[in-house]
């Protein structure tokens, strides 16, 4: 990958998460530096309450940082303060979400789920609708576009929840524990998933996870030890 | 734009049906708790207008002949008769008796009234079916709520009075329908005594001295045929003529005959504000009560049902929905709860309504004004919930 004329999707630099204050001040982040180019799927590792998640949240706008760097898409977001005002459009319109569970909307249908992140944004509902079928169609479940969410299987959903993440062409995915619910044979499909939307809309997605089937299909892990990254050369396995 | 509240809606619309008749029932207590409220007023109303009369003529310093005992002599109407602007009078005896019928006790009141000549004040205004009473004694005109049928015999204290007419509307202030007979029938249910009462009676009178003194012939049979019979009425109905002024005839009739007149704004306020004040209070209160049930009830309901989308919600914000697309969620949820409710309870208790021993009167002010309220609780309920939902914090759709 060239990335001499490429911006970087995300780059932290010494981004710090203190949480509390005086003696029962507690340091998740301590100084996380990343850098995470378009099209690129790096993996997140590090033991139970190393800072991924909090990782994850300062990465998604839901908590401030307390210190450090925030870049995305060339812009920079976090600097001694939030530099964006408004949060929630930053999330609806530049960052996808994908959960370890799929936390889809239960009441709508498969492609409401992903028509409403664009309707949200206040696209007309026959362009939000095209563009939810185009994507479910991208990842296979367009024959259930008219589906209730209940009536799909565990994959089908995870599908589902990648379709939305990627409804506003956001260029950023935050992935968390995408595979934990899903057997190896679908955690493989769900990575490759990954991987073919992150080529195809030039995304960076960071996908969180404990997986040890899926780790070798990375080609950059970073590693997070005592609210620190390392980062260090995955295997970048084919799937 | 996907409207949120109509798609959960739809995807629980068992739970949600069932949830709005369960609230429709209650809402339909209070209307109905409304409607036997306007039911009294109406009974009163009907009670005046029905009557005929401009004026009532009552014992001095008494609130009769409804809300009070009043006892006046039955030649009374004569004198009145006479006075400028009065064009018609008659004489009206009240009381209410239980009545048995079809193998059922009911309770009716009994009307005496002239039925020498047509149309005087106190006479129901018309008939549904039959003729007027046109004999002296027996004969009777029934509201058609007491269940007589033309023809029919029914007994009323010691005689058997026969239904030659049947008439609508015409019911007592609490709602018991009438029935009339002639004025002289009526003192007779009322006043006189059954044949044990009437011999101990004369056997008292025959023991004391004063009314069995000897050398006088005559009093003792005298003093025990007065006190087997009485001439009296309760009231005197009056009609002015037109143009009468009706305070000054009111005025009149007490200034020269000693009796206490009233006219029809007077016998409103004695009907209304007084006689039913109390059940009015009662029935307010019920309302009150209701009302706050009412809205607890919504409120708990919106707020279960926004407990239980907690996850979804968190997404929601997490995806970037502003708060006021999740506010309306909630806020169109509870207005589609009370809108569900009201229609419910509107027809629940236009269904019931009839089947209520006492007249229940649902007017469509009442209705439209029973909906505004519905709303206006409706949207106070859903405030809890939508504090709750805007609470929530959008990073616990990540979780960690």
């Amino acid at each position: 990958m060239d990335k001499v004329d490429k911006v970087p999707a995300i780059r932290l630099t010494g981004l710090k998460k203190r949480y509390g204050t005086g003696d029962a001040a507690v340091d998740a982040l301590k100084g996380v530096d990343m850098t995470v180019w378009p099209g690129e799927v790096v993996g997140l590792i590090g033991p139970s309450g190393s800072g991924k998640s909090t990782l994850l949240k300062c990465l998604g706008a839901v908590i401030e940082p307390t210190g450090g760097h925030m870049e995305l898409a060339g812009e920079t977001i976090y600097e001694d303060g939030w530099k964006i005002s408004d949060l929630r459009a930053l999330r609806r319109d530049r960052i996808g979400f994908v959960f370890q569970a799929p936390y889809l909307i239960p009441f709508l249908d498969v492609t409401d789920n992903v028509a409403l992140l664009p309707m949200l944004a206040g696209a007309d509902n026959t362009v939000a609708r095209q563009r939810a079928l185009e994507l479910l169609n991208a990842l296979d479940v367009a024959h259930r576009a008219g589906a209730q969410i209940s009536q799909l299987s565990g994959g089908e959903q995870q599908r589902v929840a990648i379709a939305r993440s990627l409804a506003n062409h956001a260029p950023i995915i935050l992935a968390d524990e995408p595979t934990a619910p899903l057997d190896s044979e679908r955690a493989l499909t769900v990575m490759r998933i990954l991987n073919e939307m992150a080529q195809q809309y030039q995304t960076a997605i960071i996908v969180v996870t404990h997986d040890e089937k899926i780790i070798p299909t990375f080609k950059r892990v970073y590693q997070i030890r005592d609210g620190k990254t390392h980062e260090e050369a995955g295997e970048g396995r084919p799937i | 734009m996907i409207n949120l509240a109509a798609r959960d809606i739809l995807h629980g619309w068992g739970k949600f049906l069932f949830t709005g008749i369960g609230l429709g029932l209650l809402i339909g207590t209070t209307l109905t708790m409304a409607g036997v409220f306007r039911g009294m007023v109406d009974d009163a109303q009907v009670l005046i207008d029905n009557s005929g009369a401009d004026l009532w003529v009552v014992q001095q310093g008494t609130l009769g002949p409804y809300a009070e005992p009043s006892s006046i002599r039955d030649d009374v109407w004569r004198g009145i008769a006479g006075l400028p602007g009065v064009a018609e009078t008659g004489n009206a005896a009240y009381l209410t008796i239980q009545m048995a019928h079809a193998g059922r006790e009911s309770r009716v009141m009994i009307v005496g009234m002239d039925v020498d000549r047509p149309g005087r004040p106190g006479a129901p205004g018309y008939l549904t079916a039959g003729r007027p009473i046109l004999h002296g004694h027996y004969e009777a005109i029934a509201d058609e709520r007491t269940g007589l049928q033309l023809g029919e015999r029914v007994r009323l204290r010691r005689h058997e009075y026969t239904v030659v007419g049947l008439t609508r509307r015409m019911v007592s202030s609490s709602g018991d329908p009438m029935i009339f007979v002639s004025l002289k029938d009526a003192q007779e249910i009322q006043f006189l005594k059954d044949n044990d009462a009437l011999v101990n009676e004369r056997a008292r009178t025959a023991a004391n001295p004063a009314f069995n003194r000897p050398g006088v012939p005559g009093l003792l049979e005298a003093a025990q045929a007065s006190s087997g019979q009485s001439r009296n009425v309760n009231a005197v109905l009056v009609r002015l003529e037109p143009g009468a002024n009706p305070d000054a005839v009111a005025g009149e009739i007490q200034r020269w005959k000693r009796l206490t007149a009233y006219t029809r704004e007077q016998m409103e306020d004695i009907l209304v504000a007084k006689l039913i004040a109390t059940s009015a209070k009662q029935i307010g209160m019920f309302l009150i009560i209701l009302a706050v049930v009412t809205a607890a009830i919504i409120a708990f309901i919106i707020y279960t049902m926004t407990m239980a989308k907690l996850r979804e919600i968190a997404v929601l914000k997490l995806i970037g929905a502003q708060n006021r697309t999740i506010a309306m969620m909630i806020l169109q949820q509870a207005l589609s709860l009370g809108l569900l409710g009201f229609l419910v309870g509107r027809a629940s208790a236009g269904l019931w309504g009839p089947a209520f021993p006492k007249y229940v009167l649902l007017l469509p002010g009442d209705a439209i004004g029973g909906f505004m309220v519905v709303m206006v609780i409706s949207a106070l309920a859903s405030v809890v919930a939508i504090r709750a939902a805007l609470a929530i914090d959008p990073a616990e759709a990540i979780g960690g």
